[in-house]
Parts: structure tokens; C-alpha cells; sequence
């Protein structure tokens, strides 16, 4: 149902100085029991284009649902209307750097395809891991989801671009409600659809699936006796799973090069980081690396080429504590002439592309999780977010996790509940004290970041190892 | 622009009654319909940062079989060969899925006879004119936001014969002016009539509000405050209400932070909040084709008296559906005024923060009704009734039972109309219509 779009190109009849056209095609499946009962079966086919012209240094799209013909005219010639109507308005000139001419193609690794398991199998498997979740009667909600995408992109461009890319991706999700009068207590799978992850039903079908689900509903029924997160000013050591938020909200957007250029001041808002500060920052310690890696294998946000075409290659953001590059575009670094990355992205066909985290890890350090413990006389251990807010500066922030260890003497001992913590960004990163080693390492990924003018919500993935942070405010449930 | 919408409605009738004569005796079938023709037009420094156009439309399929149910979403452009294509495929999925799923126990058919028409013709800008119309009026401001235009529709029909079509043309412009040091005013205008002089007094309003805060920024320490929130922070707050608040479903599951409500707290008698369809900025059916009532009192006078239900939700539980859709989320919300004069505003509030927006809500603790967030935009430090400085911005971290119950001291005596501006996937539609209000005490803790 996809036509030639090189041909197509080349029918179509614009008065432009430049034209692309990105093309889309998702299908995806989304499963979910909720307590032994289907509540969601469901597949997706969306599919589009969006004709991108140059008019005079001017950009403008038209996009549409439909391949034929005469629609992506129409559209082509809406976006050259759109070209003409801005130019004398225009932000900054379009030149056609900022959309390469590539020629590539991108596939996810995957070793047991997407179409491998029938509605039926998913739902025995979705059924089975309610049944596991539910440990016991006090747990009251029992859920596992699995969705599956498979995303085709296509850019071709007047200027010779060809690229195809296939994004094979399985999201899961399992959480277990446990209920025991007025203490409500959940726990899920390291979060929501955090289970994200490139490739095929291999990457759902773990050894540990079915152990991780009977631990989900287990934690659950023990956060209900467990105690509440004291308040307290302590070394905070956060798991990767929660390191996966705390690296979003507070190292990858207030990177993004089209924040510090103002463009989503109105929406998600701005960064305390400065232009000038790229190069000479010190962002946190000196344990702190951070890098944009769209080549790790089964990692969400990996891809060959970015939806500009711009060529993606793993970076250094933050080197030894040091900020280097942000995460910008080909045209935002021409725009603000700083160091960017390959992260013109959109989230589908009907939205422009804009700068966007991929896949952000914090580099591994040296230490085993026993050794890094032992370290801590007194501290508290998080894991897996379940609250996060942070200003439009990506300032201040709290965040709230779901499960929590206290730490006495280097060892861990008691069970805590409610846990949360809140810093200011660039006092948390300095406080960074110790970095797990490789073997602590794991990456996760989310589907659901939401930022842009039109809205616009895509994946990520984030890697890190386990870290311990320094006099943390935390505090519990209740206690503001 | 209404050509392609006009041809969508015909395509999406077309498409009801094929799906519907291949149907087999014992299956059911519904179609959503969500579609749009927009501009979106993206400004920043009072220049254009980007500009298109975006045709679109989806509906999802959902077949009903032997008590198992499934859905498919697929795009319809208007072109029967291509839609009755993906029509097929996505019914010849569904027949071969449904054998092999469980049984949905809480499975609802569609009922009912409810037909409805509804088509709001508007004057919205042209779009070679938008960035014209929008930019002039800001030249040499600092100026960012989106404008989006154009036709949204909504549709639904059913196997049953029910049927509902629902079209307007409207148009939101959501925009920011910032100072030199960042400090900035919110404003929204939107309608499905543009009126330059409407938009020229809005962009005033908010020029008077930029030079307030054209003064050094007063860092106000974590503590309480007495606090004026002006109607789109409480919009904000209110939105909390359709994340684990007032549906059914999720006090149900554990998931809502109006337990406490359902057993017996009470919110303050100055609170009534109910779902008011008479504006009819949103549709009035559902997902299953049901109408929902034009008016469905929630709170009143701080008691809750009506969860959302919706019909699936009604027959899990053993409760009354009440028209509410799939996510049991506000629609078209109404916080009924108070007494407070606009004009006693500051002084009633006397000292304390006058907070316009807030940003980034999340619960911090559910099941106690805490919420954390930042205050945002012009907030400001109010002294004997006195605007004194434009204060840094501070976290905040508090229940909705104190401030939206024992702390609330007044509301204003006039609603806002908060427009809905966001487009994830699709425009959404509709707004809520609130006022401002002054809580004591409010918790700010960084």
C-alpha cells in the first residue's frame, strides 16, 4: 500500500527550492488482562506522509493519511502555501544541510518476530502473569500488557536522500494493587511499559519473566506492613530503574538544544543551561558520563539515521562531569553553533520533527553494588519511579518511587514505603558519590515523552548503573 | 477546508453501513471516528519556527462476538477503494482473533437508539493569513506558542443503527511574552470566530501583566502561604480530578485519590463541580453511542454525589453508567463561581502569593489526595493587598482536601473559560470554565 516514493517524488508538481517526503507506516498490537479479564485487544495501522518543501529559506509540511496521488499533491502544495505565507516571518533561514542527502536503510535485531505468537498465545501468557502477580488475596489489581510495533520510515528528498528503517519493538508492563483497609500499595515491572525495548517476543519471554512477575505481587502485599519513608537528609542510592527518570527529566531535556533556543518555552518550557555553558559546565561530579547512543542493540531509540537523515553516532553529552555537546539537531546547532546530536525526530508522520532525547545512558562506573553498599553508614535505596514533576527550567524536582530499603551500616535491612526525594538539578549531580560498575548496568525505555507544539509523545531508552547521591532531602507519604 | 470533512462524513456513513451488512448474525460492531484538517503554526521570538498543514482521520472497528470483543484502528481518507481495503483486513483480523480470546465478562453491546448532528460552522483565519493575523500584533515582543485551526470531527455508529456526527471549526492560539530575564505572561484566545479586536485585547491584557513583571524577582522561602489562584491554575489542579480522581473505575481499583471522599470527607461547602454539556464545545456521546446527560453534578458543596461511570465500569461494579467515556475523565467541567469580586481579589488575599499557572502536576501521595507541582508564569508576592515583586518559582506539595476543602476561602464571582489546547495524536476539544480562588496556607516546599 506504500508506493514508490521516489517515483512519487518525482510526480509531484512544486515550485520550491527543495522537497522530502517522510513516510510512515505503524502497525502495532496492544494486549492487557486486568484480573483474569481481557481489557484491551487491539491493533493499530497508521500510516501517512508528510511533504516537506523550501520556499526562499522557508520550511513548510503538509501531511496526510493518504498515499494517493493527488492527496500528497494537495499536501505539497499546502506546504508550499505555508512556506510562501511564513517566509517573511521566517526564525531562521531552511538550508538544505539540514537535511542531508543519506542513502540507508536500518532494521531492529529481532529473533522471534512480532507475528510469531497468535492473540491467542499472548492473552494464555498475559492470564498466566495475572496469576502469578496475584500472591495472595490482598492484592486487588493484577495487570500485564504487551505491546507489540513494527515502524517503517522512509525519507527521500530532492537532493537524493533514500533511507528505510524498521523498528521492531515489544513493550510490557505487569503491576500488582495490594489493598489492606486504607494502605493501598503498588508495584510493577520497573515501571510503567517500562519493559521497552527494540527486537521481538525474546525480549518479552525472559528466563525471569515469570519469577519478576511473582516478586511484583509479593513486594506489593510487603509494602503494605512495610514503614513509612522517614524524612531525612541522607545518601540517597537509586537503581537503574529509577535512574532511568531521574536522567530524563534532569540531564535529557534540560539538554535539548531547542529548549535553550526557546522553542518550547511555551509548552514544556526552557533549561537553566546556557549556550555559553557547553564546553565549560560542571554539570555534576566528576563520576557523571553521559552519552546519546543510538547504537546499542535492542535498546528503544536506536536508529541508523534520524527523521532529517542526519547519520547517528554514539556522543559524549557529559564527559567526567564536563558538559560537552546538547542534545540538538542539525538545525538547531546551526541555529544556536553548538555541538549537537542526530535527534530530529517526530512521532509520526503528522508532526514535524524536533529535537528529542533517544537513547541517553549514564556510563558505568567502578564500583560492585556489595562494595558501593557497604560504603553507606546510613542511607536510603529507591527503586522504580511512580512520581515525577520538575519545573519548566528543569530546576527543581521531585520525584517518587514505589519501593525503598533503608541502609544501616553498609548493609541493607528494613522495607520502606512512600518513598520520594527532591533536590535542585545541579546540587543532585554534584552529590554524585558512587557509580555501580558494567554489572549493575541495565537500560529500559519508555514510550510516552511528551513534548512539542503540535504534542508529541515518543520513545526513549535509558541505560544506567546503580548510584549513590549525597545528604538527599527524602521524606515519605503524607509528610509534605 | 470543510470539502475534505464533508467528504469524510460520507465516506464514514459508507463505511457504517458496509461494515454492518457483512456482518454475521451474531456479531456486533462500532466505529469511533476522530478526525481533523488543522494548521499548526509554531512561534517563537515573535518569528515562525515551524508550519504545516495536517490532514487526518482514524476510526476504530470494534467487533463484538460470543461475549469476546476486539478493535482495530485504520485510517479513513475518503477514498473507498483504499478505506474498504483496510476495512476488510481489519475485519478478517478480528474474526480470526476473537475465537481466541477470553471471555469478557464485562463486555457491553452496543444499545439504544441515540442519533445525533451536530456541525458548528465557524470564521477561522485563512492559513496563508495566520501568521500575519497572529504576528503582527507582537512585533517586538518576545513572543512563542502555537495557533492551531481548522475542523476537528468526532463520529460514531453503530450496529444497532445508532449514529452521531459531530464537526466545528475552531481555532486555539496558546502563546507566552517573555521579559529580557525570562520572566513571562500565559495567554490563550480561542473560538471558532476569529475577531482581531478580541485577540488585540488579550495580547493588552497581557502586555499590562508583562510590565509587572519587569522588576527583580523576589525569592520567597519554602513555607505556607496564603495563595490567590487565578481560574487556569485552578484548571490545572482540576485536571488532576481525570488521573485517578473522580472515576468510578479507578476508586474501584485503588487507583483514586477520592477514596476518602467516597467515605465520608467533604471538600468545602464552597466547592461545586459538575459536567456541563450546554456549551457544546465537546460532544455529548460516547464511546459506546450513549448521550450523556447534559448535566451531571459531581461535588456539590464539597460532597461527592456522582462518580464518572461509564457502562463498562457500571456492569463490572454493579453501578449506573452515567455517560461517561472510555478513561471516566472530565469532559466539559464547570466549577460553579463564588462571591469574591474581581476587584477584591488582592485585598481579600491581603498578603501572600498570586499564583496565574501552575506546571508538571503529579500525585505525590494518592491515596491522601497530595499533589506536587511548580508554580509558573506571573506569579507574584502580594503584600497588604499590594503586587510587590514577581517571586522566583517555587514547588509546591499539598492535599486537595486542605486546599481544595478546610483552606479554601473564596472563590471569584467569575468563571474563565480555560480553552483545551493540547494535541497529542489529535486537537483536543472543549476547556473548563472556572474560577479563581484564595486557599490558605498552601504548602511550598522548594
Amino acid at each position: 500500500m506504500i508506493p514508490d516514493l521516489t517515483q512519487l517524488l518525482q510526480s509531484l508538481r512544486v515550485d520550491a527550492d527543495w522537497i522530502g517526503l517522510r513516510a510512515m507506516r505503524e502497525v502495532s498490537t496492544r494486549r492487557s488482562v486486568r484480573r483474569q479479564h481481557p481489557t484491551h485487544n487491539g491493533t493499530r495501522l497508521d500510516m501517512g506522509i508528510m511533504v516537506e518543501v523550501v520556499v526562499d529559506g522557508q520550511l513548510g509540511y503538509g501531511a496526510t493519511n493518504s498515499f494517493d496521488r493527488d492527496d500528497v499533491q494537495r499536501a505539497a502544495d499546502q506546504a508550499q502555501l505555508q512556506a510562501i505565507a511564513a517566509r517573511q516571518w521566517g526564525l531562521h533561514a531552511c538550508t538544505t544541510s539540514t537535511r542531508p542527502p543519506v542513502v540507508g536503510h536500518y532494521r531492529s535485531p529481532c529473533a522471534k518476530p512480532l507475528d510469531a505468537l497468535t492473540a491467542g498465545d499472548v492473552n494464555d501468557i498475559l492470564l498466566q502473569l495475572c496469576r502469578h502477580l496475584t500472591v495472595s488475596s490482598q492484592v486487588v489489581q493484577a495487570i500485564a500488557t504487551a505491546v507489540t510495533r513494527e515502524i517503517d520510515i522512509w525519507l527521500v528528498s530532492s537532493s537524493g536522500s533514500d533511507v528505510h528503517q524498521t523498528l521492531s519493538v515489544v513493550e510490557g508492563h505487569l503491576s500488582a494493587t495490594a489493598e489492606d483497609g486504607s494502605i493501598i500499595q503498588q508495584r510493577s515491572d520497573h515501571g510503567y511499559l517500562a519493559h521497552s525495548f527494540q527486537g521481538g517476543w525474546e525480549r518479552f519471554l525472559t528466563d525471569d519473566l515469570w519469577a519478576r512477575s511473582q516478586k511484583i505481587g509479593e513486594q506489593a502485599v510487603e509494602l503494605l506492613t512495610a514503614e513509612e519513608c522517614p524524612t531525612a537528609k541522607t545518601t540517597l542510592v537509586l537503581a537503574p530503574d529509577q535512574m532511568m527518570l531521574q536522567l530524563h527529566e534532569s540531564v535529557g531535556h534540560p539538554l535539548e538544544l531547542d529548549r535553550i533556543l526557546g522553542d518550547e518555552r511555551n509548552y514544556a518550557g526552557g533549561s537553566f543551561v546556557k549556550p555559553q555553558d557547553f564546553g565549560r559546565l560542571a554539570y555534576g561530579s566528576p563520576l557523571m558520563n553521559v552519552v546519546f547512543d543510538p547504537t546499542i542493540d535492542g535498546e528503544l531509540a536506536s536508529y541508523q539515521f534520524d527523521d532529517i537523515g542526519a547519520p547517528a553516532q554514539r556522543q559524549y553529552l557529559i564527559r567526567s562531569g564536563t558538559l560537552e555537546r546538547g542534545l540538538g539537531s542539525l538545525e538547531s546547532q546551526e541555529r544556536l553553533r553548538v555541538a549537537g546530536v542526530a535527534c530530529a525526530r517526530a512521532t509520526s508522520w503528522n508532526r514535524p520533527p524536533i529535537d528529542r532525547m533517544a537513547n541517553l545512558n549514564l556510563e558505568p562506573g567502578s564500583t560492585p553494588l556489595p562494595e558501593l553498599i557497604a560504603q553507606i553508614d546510613d542511607g536510603i535505596y529507591m527503586e522504580t519511579n511512580r512520581s515525577w514533576s520538575i519545573d519548566d527550567q528543569r530546576y527543581k524536582f521531585q520525584f517518587g518511587c514505589e519501593y525503598a530499603k533503608r541502609i544501616e551500616q553498609g548493609q541493607i535491612t528494613r522495607t520502606l514505603r512512600n518513598p520520594n526525594y527532591r533536590a535542585t538539578t545541579p546540587e543532585f549531580w554534584h552529590s554524585l558519590r558512587l557509580v555501580g560498575d558494567r554489572s549493575t548496568w541495565q537500560h529500559y525505555g519508555t514510550p510516552l515523552c511528551g513534548k512539542g507544539e503540535p504534542n508529541q509523545l515518543i520513545w526513549v531508552g535509558h541505560g544506567s548503573p546503580v548510584c549513590a547521591f549525597e545528604q538527599v532531602d527524602v521524606f515519605g507519604g503524607g509528610a509534605a | 477546508m470543510s470539502t475534505k470533512a464533508d467528504q469524510l462524513e460520507l465516506a464514514f456513513r459508507h463505511l457504517v453501513n458496509a461494515l454492518g451488512d457483512r456482518l454475521h448474525a451474531h456479531e456486533h460492531m462500532s466505529l469511533e471516528l476522530t478526525g481533523e484538517q488543522s494548521q499548526f503554526v509554531r512561534f517563537n521570538r515573535a518569528k515562525v519556527r515551524q508550519i504545516g498543514t495536517v490532514s487526518d482521520c482514524q476510526v476504530r472497528l470494534t467487533v463484538m462476538a460470543d461475549q469476546r470483543t476486539g478493535y482495530y484502528d485504520l485510517p479513513l481518507t475518503g477514498i473507498w477503494d483504499q478505506d474498504w481495503h483496510h476495512a476488510q483486513a481489519a475485519l478478517d483480523t478480528l474474526r480470526r482473533d476473537l475465537p481466541q480470546l477470553p471471555v469478557d465478562p464485562y463486555l457491553v453491546l452496543p444499545s439504544g437508539t441515540a442519533t445525533s448532528g451536530e456541525l458548528y460552522q465557524g470564521m477561522i483565519p485563512a492559513p496563508r493569513d495566520v501568521p500575519d493575523l497572529v504576528l503582527a500584533e507582537v512585533a517586538g515582543l518576545d513572543f512563542a506558542g502555537l495557533y492551531a485551526g481548522g475542523r476537528v470531527v468526532r463520529g460514531y455508529g453503530d450496529s444497532v443503527g445508532q449514529y452521531h456526527w459531530f464537526a466545528t471549526d475552531s481555532f486555539t492560539l496558546d502563546y507566552s511574552l517573555f521579559t529580557a530575564e525570562g520572566q513571562a505572561v500565559k495567554g490563550t484566545y480561542a473560538g471558532s470566530h476569529w475577531q482581531p479586536h478580541r485577540y488585540t485585547a488579550r495580547l493588552d491584557q497581557a502586555k499590562q501583566q508583562l510590565t509587572r513583571l519587569a522588576q527583580p524577582r523576589k525569592t520567597v522561602p519554602a513555607g505556607s502561604y496564603r495563595t490567590y489562584f487565578a481560574p487556569a491554575a485552578i484548571a490545572e489542579l482540576l485536571s488532576m480530578f481525570s488521573w485517578g480522581g473522580i472515576s468510578e473505575a479507578a476508586l474501584q481499583r485503588g487507583d483514586s485519590a477520592f477514596r476518602l471522599l467516597q467515605t465520608g470527607e467533604r471538600l468545602s461547602p464552597l466547592f461545586t463541580l459538575s459536567e456541563d454539556f450546554s456549551h457544546g464545545l465537546v460532544p455529548r456521546f460516547n464511546q459506546l453511542g450513549d448521550m450523556t446527560p447534559a448535566h451531571v453534578p459531581l461535588i456539590v458543596q464539597g460532597e461527592l454525589v456522582n462518580t464518572l461511570v461509564n457502562a463498562r465500569t457500571a456492569k463490572e461494579y454493579g453501578k449506573v453508567a452515567n455517560g461517561a467515556n472510555g478513561g471516566e475523565t472530565l469532559r466539559s467541567p464547570d466549577l460553579r463561581p463564588g462571591d469574591l469580586l474581581p476587584d477584591h481579589v488582592l485585598t481579600t488575599l491581603d498578603t501572600g502569593l498570586y499564583v496565574s499557572n501552575l506546571h508538571y502536576l503529579n500525585w505525590s501521595d494518592r491515596p491522601t489526595g497530595r499533589i506536587t507541582g511548580m508554580t509558573r508564569y506571573a506569579c507574584f508576592w502580594v503584600e497588604a493587598g499590594q503586587m510587590i515583586a514577581p517571586i522566583e518559582n517555587l514547588r509546591f506539595d499539598e492535599s486537595l482536601y486542605r486546599c481544595f476543602g478546610s483552606n479554601l476561602v473564596a472563590l471569584t464571582q467569575t468563571q474563565d473559560f480555560v480553552p483545551e489546547v493540547g494535541s497529542y495524536e489529535h486537537r483536543d476539544l472543549g476547556g473548563m470554565w472556572v474560577p479563581g480562588a484564595i486557599v490558605d496556607d498552601f504548602v511550598y516546599t522548594l
